[in-house]
């Protein structure tokens, strides 16, 4: 859908899809935050001309049909092994700009491994990480960064840290290696946070492109139909709940020092 | 003492340029000059010398080399460098192998040709560190979870591993599959004299292979087709792509069977043991041949059936508790009477060992042969 | 026909190396070869081994159950290989540390002090290289210039600094298993391949 107005007669496009996301209606659920994640990844790659040069990796989990969604080449990682997958490609293609996409259940806990090391090693890999604290796709379990006392069906009387632990923070780990160039947590909550992932997303392209490290943005996301809530509730839930324990804004920036000498 | 220290190296007898070559070392420096574009590895034993050729070498040749996190890494290194459409080689030994299960599924189901080197110890578990070819089951019933098969090449010398490397990279490409070449302990840490003659397959266009969606719709690499009906589509392709494996691929060697009345079938290291135990046995009169499966999978099987016509019985060597024998049996449909002779847990039969069972086999096949 | 030498000893003492020339030199005759080590942890400590096959065939098993020589260079392997080889079999034996002698009327076994002969060819660690020059005067399982040649290329090509050494090593293990100084053997070689060489074109053993 593509939004007119006009100014002194001349059209002028307010609204107007990405041209890298496909023209096809979504298979998310109904609130699903991943939807403008999309969205974000698509205008970002648009805007730095790289979706030519895209080669993506889509993980397990819901967003395994990225690749139904953005019109890129892309390759399907096993659970959690998408750095993996993405150091392989990186290490052959030298022009690609290789982008990796992962929920919380497949960066956060299978993978734990594979994206230590892709970053230890500082791939010149931009990962986008969206983290909605729970295993969606396979009905709502618990994941590492559930929340203390949220239910999920796996732990249905709320997540124990005696028993299961406190949740992970990822990307706060990740950004103690000196690989990593870039690290930056925005979420979905509102217009202006949407914006601001935005830019962290472009930074960490261009992070990238300067050939400065590993870079990753935490997208903080919303899950109605695995948190139970609707779509509204589950957004004042990310803003009021989620995002005390997981802060927004940037990390770890290397790359200004680094500039400076 | 100088003056003699400095005679030039020549060989007088010397009429074929061989190098002494250990078994990883040779596979890894074949794989380099087959045109491969890209290893990945973890260090385990007995593979640990191919890593490290490749560290020494890849770099040299500007190819990419990269020592993984695990073998979990390893493999999935692999399948992104290889969905790129680029020449791949990833080793292990046993354990390593198990691991890498999950992705050899994903690239059977999507795909991705791919080198997959099994330098086989002993098992189950951490096993040991001798030579072993327990993995047979593995190897030859597709390595991972779902319903697929996948090459698998079994060198008996080094010389052949040689020769085999660059035969897995032409068959992974012409299918678009993953190859398995399954080697043990031995064949790894061995030297043998090598001809230097390597093979470069030439590079089959890769029209689906991720370039980055640059003038044409974008390209997905992928195993998942949600739809039951789509997936059963998907797999009767894959299906008739085994097919026409099983029609063009099939490798094994004889040895002795022209007048022979009894076979050995054995691969690999225990197809040399064999080869030794029949020089002996034939010393003594009786008339033993080999048969050398050289794919694994597909498994030689009419071919084998075929000699059930002339020989009276067959003894199958392994390294394992007995695991070709399966194929063996599933072979000879029950025509002639088998026997099995296996060591196991990284312990390699004798050949006196293999002699004893051979006369075992004559007994029970009606004496010996007049 | 088939012939096998195992070396055994501590890991240190070039056992791997010394296989490793004796192999090359197989292979300059165009013989068929095998050398296999042991690979275990045992590599670090107590006995560690290597063995070599040469034949005119294509090598079969790669594990001899009893070789023709063992090369005995600690108590350990003594205990552990002198025994097994083969009836009228060799053992070089390096009496510098090892005191027990093989107990059988069969078994030709050559105890030299070889850890001293390598000390004073310059480095106790060649004691590897001095057995390997009993072995090639006593065996005759290659020709002594075929294993000095095969020194010379592979000492030559990954440390000449030190060939001076690992020859004059090779040279003192073979006179002291009572070989000619090696230089006359070379000469002695050359001499009867020139003539060969005179009388049919080209030589050399089938492969």
């Amino acid at each position: 859908m593509t939004v007119e107005t006009r100014v002194d007669d001349q059209p002028r496009v307010l609204y107007a899809p990405p041209e890298l996301l496909a023209d096809r209606s979504t298979t998310y659920c109904p609130g699903c935050g991943h939807g403008v994640v999309h969205r974000l990844v698509a205008e970002v790659l648009g805007e730095l001309g790289l979706g030519p040069r895209t080669i993506a990796v889509a993980p397990v989990g819901c967003s395994v049909f990225a690749y139904d969604f953005l019109e890129l080449d892309f390759v399907e990682a096993p659970h959690g092994r998408a750095p993996a997958v993405a150091t392989g490609i990186r290490r052959v293609m030298p022009d690609a700009f290789v982008l990796t996409y992962q929920g919380d259940g497949d960066l956060a806990a299978i993978g734990t491994g594979e994206i230590v090391h892709a970053a230890a090693r500082g791939e010149a890999i931009t990962a986008v990480f969206v983290n909605n604290g729970i295993y969606g796709m396979t009905g709502g379990q618990m994941a590492p960064t559930t929340l203390v006392g949220q239910r999920t069906t796996s732990c249905p009387n709320g997540r124990d840290p005696a028993f299961a632990g406190a949740p992970i923070p990822m990307t706060e780990m990740l950004a103690v290696l000196p690989g990593v160039a870039y690290a930056a947590r925005g979420s979905v909550v509102d217009a202006s946070s949407i914006g601001r992932t935005k830019q962290y997303l472009k930074k960490a392209c261009q992070v990238q492109l300067d050939r400065a490290g590993f870079a990753i943005v935490e997208v903080l996301s919303n899950c109605p139909i695995g948190w139970g809530m609707t779509p509204v509730e589950s957004i004042e839930h990310l803003r009021d709940a989620v995002a005390p324990v997981y802060p927004p804004g940037v990390i770890v920036d290397r790359t200004a020092p680094a500039r400076g000498g | 003492m100088t003056a003699v220290a400095e005679r030039p190296a020549d060989a007088p007898f010397a009429r074929r340029t061989r190098v002494l070559r250990k078994g990883n070392e040779a596979i890894a420096e074949a794989a380099i000059r087959a045109g491969c574009d890209a290893y990945f590895g973890y260090p385990i034993t007995p593979q640990a010398e191919l890593l490290e050729w490749m560290a020494r070498r890849m770099p040299q040749e500007g190819r990419a080399f990269v020592q993984a996190e695990s073998e979990l890494g390893a493999i999935n290194m692999g399948l992104g460098a290889a969905a790129c459409g680029k020449r791949v080689l990833v080793s292990s030994s046993s354990p390593g192998m198990s691991l890498m299960a999950e992705a050899m599924s994903y690239m059977a189901g999507s795909e991705v040709p791919i080198v997959v080197v099994n330098v086989m110890r002993g098992g189950p578990g951490l096993g040991s560190i001798g030579p072993g070819q327990g993995d047979y089951w593995q190897a030859t019933r597709g390595h991972g979870h779902g319903d697929y098969r996948l090459p698998v090449l079994a060198p008996s010398s080094i010389g052949e591993a040689m020769d085999l490397v660059a035969a897995s990279f032409e068959i992974a490409e012409r299918y678009r599959t993953p190859v398995i070449l399954l080697a043990d302990g031995i064949l790894g840490q061995a030297m043998e004299p090598v001809e230097e003659t390597y093979r470069t397959p030439p590079r089959l266009a890769a029209d689906w292979a991720l370039t980055g969606a640059d003038g044409r719709p974008p390209r997905v690499v992928k195993s998942l087709h949600l739809k039951p009906e789509a997936l059963e589509q998907h797999n009767r392709h894959l299906r008739a792509k085994e097919a026409a494996i099983r029609d063009a691929e099939v490798r094994w060697a004889g040895e002795r069977l022209d007048d022979a009345d009894l076979a050995i079938v054995a691969y690999g290291t225990a197809a040399r043991v064999a080869r030794t135990a029949i020089a002996r046995a034939r010393e003594s009169g009786m008339r033993v041949g080999l048969f050398r499966p050289i794919t694994l999978w597909p498994f030689p099987d009419a071919e084998l059936r075929h000699l059930a016509t002339q020989v009276r019985g067959f003894l199958v060597l392994e390294m394992s508790a007995g695991q070709m024998l399966d194929d063996v049996r599933l072979a000879l449909e029950g025509a002639r009477p088998i026997a099995f002779h296996g060591r196991t847990g990284g312990m390699v039969p004798m050949p006196g060992e293999v002699v004893a069972a051979l006369h075992r086999l004559e007994n029970r096949t009606g004496g010996p042969a007049r | 026909m088939e012939r096998s030498v195992i070396f055994s000893g501590f890991g240190g003492q070039g056992l791997l190396f010394a296989g490793q020339v004796l192999a090359q030199a197989a292979m300059a005759e165009d013989r068929e070869v095998l050398w296999i080590p042991s690979y275990g942890p045992e590599m670090r400590g107590g006995t560690a081994y290597c063995t070599v096959i040469v034949s005119e065939e294509p090598v079969g098993s790669p594990i001899v159950e009893r070789p023709d020589v063992a090369v005995v260079l600690n108590p350990p392997s003594h205990a552990k290989f002198a025994h097994t080889v083969v009836p009228n079999g060799v053992v070089v034996t390096n009496a510098s540390l090892v005191d027990s002698r093989v107990e059988r009327e069969d078994v030709s076994e050559i105890a030299l002090p070889l850890s001293e002969l390598a000390s004073a060819a310059g480095d106790p660690r060649l004691v590897s290289v001095v057995a390997l020059g009993v072995v090639a005067a006593r065996t005759g399982i290659v020709l002594a210039g075929s294993v000095h040649r095969a020194l010379v290329d592979i000492v030559g090509r990954k440390r000449p600094q030190v060939l001076d050494m690992d020859v004059a090593a090779f040279d003192a293990g073979i006179r002291a298993a009572g070989g000619r100084p090696i230089a006359e053997i070379l000469r002695d070689e050359a001499r009867a391949l020139d003539a060969t060489l005179r009388e049919t074109v080209p030589v050399g053993r089938e492969p």
